[in-house]
């Protein structure tokens, strides 16, 4: 049988794409890696995030508004056919400042982008002690924050979870365990794993994270991606403490503090280190003091999956027309956007956003 | 045995001094320097927590600092209690964290 | 920060032995060990309870004392209640000691961690009131707390061990609810050989059960369907036995089916493991002197497979002896030759081991419990739950991990490993091996963020990588 569209990996952005392609009607079957490989979609901070992205690139920050403005309806469906909550909040997220400097200098960077989307940019400027008042626990080492109020976060592994349940009902065929090794096109796609398995598509997405580094340019693409470590610790389930999540710590609905990150260019290495954890900890202790006694319990290295300019590609293939690469570091942020958007760019419909500036031409 | 404990203590601690200590909002006399789990179990406190994801009550259940199941919070500071000695003074509390605050 | 030639985790047999033997031939040793005394589990606090309980304890847990006294050398440092949370390449260790974090680097490193009771989910396991037989066994020997009107369920000669223990205390158990049948012990007989062998050990059983006979604590063979009833707390035990429902009223239930190897340190670094399936748990890859794949790491003791504690004794000497030949202190002739007359002993200890494994296996029912029953009691998954994703394509414990929960609580996956593996495998028809294990990452016990931050810049300047 000759599904419509085989999806190499099947992590977050695999199932996203999936799922939306499997809502217009189309016949997919995934093909995911084992319970051993590097998989962005289990490590990944959870943040549904638009500020900081795109400053040297609108669309992208357009791209990002509007999967997150798509996300509450995504997760709501996702929710209604799984029983599965997402645990998504959309009520604002936070950029911290330990310095008047670095705060100014962002505000002037968000301006110039602000007037570049005509002024969808809705975020406000908050000192020290209108900080305090929306976030108690905050220390005094903080100067003050930016709060953007398109940011939120959500559970990402229930929404891998929900993901994966979901793509079955649908009629989605994921299967497990696979390895792919060779990928063949006469007048359909031959998807050969290494324990013998075959998968026959008319389409076929590279949606492999860095697995692309290999299988990219079997298909025919630059793939220009590295591996980028960031170090992640969650502490045990505490009460109440943080409202709104920020890039250096948010609280995840099970109770546990999530504080991240580093940006380490260390190869295909998930280990942590400690003086990774001491810097990331102490970071964490500064915005928010009572974490000093907070227990850590779980930590990990993540590798995120970075193109040269940090993000997304999404190119169909000269060399075998028909294969597309998608690949992106913000796959829980663009999960809406690859589940209700981008169908439709791979199936060059009417609606088809426009990711013209996204393709491997730039490189 | 102390009423309302199911664990004797062969010989009593005359030993060792007994110094005032609290759990919760009882206070108790335990012996200085002995295994806080041990102790809080002789004096007949059951449960030590109440589960984050469900609300359920927990004791000690190994005793080797492994299980994780007697953590208590002392100063603001959760730690096993199998894994602690009791001074003088202690203010023992349920971890915070208790069903409410998580979400399953 | 510390630097010496040997870091060795854990004093309890292994530990003591290896740092012992490792100082007398000349090495630098820190001893970095949890536990405020010297003993590990099975020689809990021995220095001090031989004079207060040795007489209800037994020969064998006083003799524990022979080698709490070998630490007393000037080329051992011993770090009382310090828990390591992280190893890293040199070896490193982060540890904490007293709220103060701490970093030792050194040579060679022995993980003498020993085991950890099997777990055993069964309905009811997480009330309070419910602990593990070491559990009853620890409150005995550090603190003389002996459990009343206790049930004991499960199987294996600890059991026995306990409950003669307390019958010594004049305070008995109720009842022994054991889950071996005649037919595991007929099976075992074909280990007979290898028992006979080791028949100081099998003297000592029936000992035990003498006393016990004696004590009249009754008895129950070959149960099924064990559940554990109450509320807020245990208030009885229910199984069949022979066909006949039974119920006794309990307020301590002490469970028991066989102790595995604690492996998380050993995974925390990525020690390759494999599946054994006589024992059905996971060994350390290890080579005669317990030496890993990772050249400066060696794993003595229970932690590379149960043995006991005389075994493990044996086992920690033996790995400081390659690792003093590895540093020079020691001609590969005199290792040879101080190494044999151990491994003689260590055929011996080991020699009753196929028996009694297969005269008292784990409990299969508590091995893959049914779908009601909590496996990861951190975060309250049910062996349900597990099945669920396994159907949901989660092929192994992390993936699985993700989905659901278990194994992300406290006890890292310590008393949920092995049953999520089990669970997982027999769902998806792949054998453990193949099906793997959680994957274990600092720290390996908490530690808090204050101390984490304040490790000093002298420290965190180390080669970052």
């Amino acid at each position: 049988m000759t599904s419509d569209y085989a999806i190499i990996g099947g992590g977050i952005v695999g199932l996203s794409t999936a799922w939306g392609l499997l809502k217009r009607g189309l016949r997919v079957t995934v093909l995911d890696g084992d319970d051993g490989s590097f998989r962005a979609s289990r490590g990944n901070f959870g943040l549904v995030w638009v500020q900081g992205k795109g400053l040297n690139a609108p669309v992208y920050a357009s791209w990002s508004q509007r999967s997150a403005a798509a996300w509450s309806d995504f997760a709501a469906e996702l929710a209604d056919a799984t029983g599965f909550d997402l645990g998504l909040e959309q009520r604002g997220g936070y950029d911290l400042h330990f310095s008047e400097e670095s705060l100014e200098a962002t505000v002037a960077r968000y301006e110039g982008l602000k007037a570049e989307l005509g002024g969808d940019y809705p975020y406000e400027v908050l000192g020290h002690n209108a900080l305090r008042r929306e976030e108690p626990a905050i220390g005094p080492k903080v100067a003050g924050a930016i709060l953007h109020h398109q940011d939120g976060h959500a559970n990402p592994l229930k929404l891998l979870r929900a993901l994966a349940a979901d793509v079955r009902r649908l009629g989605g065929v994921i299967l497990n365990g696979k390895t792919v090794t060779d990928v063949t096109r006469d007048d359909h796609f031959k998807i050969t794993c290494a324990d013998g398995t075959e998968v026959r598509a008319q389409k076929t997405v590279l949606s492999a994270g860095l697995g692309a580094m290999t299988l990219g340019p079997k298909l025919g693409f630059k793939a220009p991606i590295r591996p980028q470590r960031g170090q992640v610790l969650i502490t045990e389930k505490l009460p109440k403490i943080i409202n709104r999540p920020s890039l250096i710590a948010r609280q995840v609905d099970e109770g546990g503090i999530q504080i991240g990150a580093t940006n380490e260019e260390v190869g295909l290495d998930d280990h942590v280190t400690q003086p990774g954890l001491s810097g990331l900890a102490a970071e964490a202790i500064a915005a928010y003091p009572v974490l000093a006694k907070a227990q850590l319990v779980r930590s990990w290295g993540a590798l995120r999956i970075l193109s040269p300019d940090g993000l997304p590609i999404y190119q169909q293939s000269t060399e075998m027309p028909g294969a597309y690469l998608v690949t992106c570091h913000s796959g829980i942020t663009l999960a809406a956007a690859h589940a209700r958007f981008l169908p439709a760019w791979l199936e060059a419909a009417g609606d088809a956003p426009d990711l013209e500036i996204f393709s491997e031409a730039r490189f | 045995m102390k009423p309302g404990s199911n664990f004797r203590e062969l010989t009593p601690a005359s030993d060792r001094a007994l110094v005032d200590v609290r759990f919760g909002a009882r206070a108790l006399r335990l012996p200085l320097g002995e295994n806080l789990a041990a102790a809080l179990l002789v004096a007949g406190i059951m449960p030590f927590r109440q589960t984050p994801v469900s609300g359920a009550p927990r004791g000690p259940f190994c005793m080797m600092g492994a299980c994780f199941d007697c953590l208590v919070e002392i100063d603001g500071l959760t730690g096993q209690a199998c894994m602690l000695a009791v001074t003088e003074d202690m203010a023992i509390d349920m971890p915070a964290a208790g069903k409410g605050d998580g979400d399953a | 920060m510390h630097e010496v030639d040997l870091i060795i985790v854990g004093a309890g047999p292994a530990g003591m032995s290896a740092a012992g033997r490792a100082a007398e031939c000349g090495l630098s040793v820190l001893i970095l060990d949890e536990q405020p005394a010297a003993g590990g589990q099975i020689y809990r606090d021995v220095d001090r309870a031989s004079a207060l309980r040795g007489d209800i304890l037994g020969k064998d847990f006083t003799e524990g004392q022979t080698l709490t006294r070998r630490l007393d050398h000037e080329n051992i440092t011993h770090l009382k209640g310090a828990v390591v949370w992280q190893i890293e390449d040199g070896p490193r260790v982060s540890y904490t000691q007293a709220g103060q974090g701490g970093v030792a680097c050194s040579k060679r490193m022995i993980m003498a961690t020993g085991a950890l009771e099997r777990p055993m989910p069964l309905p009811g396991w997480t009330l309070p009131g419910v602990m593990t037989a070491g559990a009853a066994q620890i409150l005995l020997k550090q603190s003389g707390i002996a459990c009343e009107r206790a049930v004991l369920v499960g199987s294996g000669p600890l059991l026995y061990l306990i409950a003669t223990q307390m019958v010594r205390a004049d305070v008995p158990p109720i009842a022994l609810v054991e889950t071996q049948t005649r037919q595991d012990f007929i099976g075992s007989l074909r280990h007979l050989g290898g028992a006979l062998r080791g028949w100081r050990y099998l003297l000592k059983g029936a000992g035990m059960l003498w006393h016990l006979r004696r004590a009249r604590v009754s008895r129950y063979l070959g149960v099924s369907d064990i559940a554990i009833e109450g509320k807020e707390a245990a208030q009885a035990v229910t199984f069949t036995s022979e066909g006949k429902s039974q119920r006794i009223a309990c307020e301590t239930v002490l469970l028991h089916h066989g102790v595995v190897p604690n492996t998380q340190t050993a995974r925390s670094i990525d020690i390759p493991h494999h599946w054994d399936e006589r024992q059905a748990y996971f060994v350390p890859h290890c080579d005669e002197w317990g030496r890993t794949p990772k050249p400066a790491v060696f794993i003595a003791g229970d932690g590379a497979g149960i043995g006991g504690a005389k075994a493990a004794a044996l086992a920690g000497e033996i790995a400081a002896l390659d690792i003093a030949c590895d540093l020079n202190r020691l001609t590969s002739a005199d290792r040879e030759a101080a190494a044999r007359p151990l491994r003689a002993r260590l055929a011996k200890e080991r020699a009753a081991r196929p028996f009694i494994d297969s005269a008292y296996p784990p409990h299969a029912a508590a091995l893959a419990p049914q779908d009601p029953t909590i496996v990861c009691r951190c975060e309250e998954v049910t062996a349900g739950d597990i099945r669920r994703m396994a159907g949901l394509g989660c092929l192994g414990p992390n993936q699985t991990k993700a989905f659901g929960r278990a194994g992300m609580g406290p006890c890292q996956g310590r008393y949920c490993g092995l049953t999520v593996t089990r669970l997982l495998a027999e769902a998806n028809g792949l054998s453990p091996d193949q099906t793997g294990h959680y994957r274990i990452r600092p720290p390996i016990k908490p530690v808090t963020l204050g101390e984490i931050a304040a490790m000093t810049p002298q420290e965190t300047s180390e080669q970052s990588k």
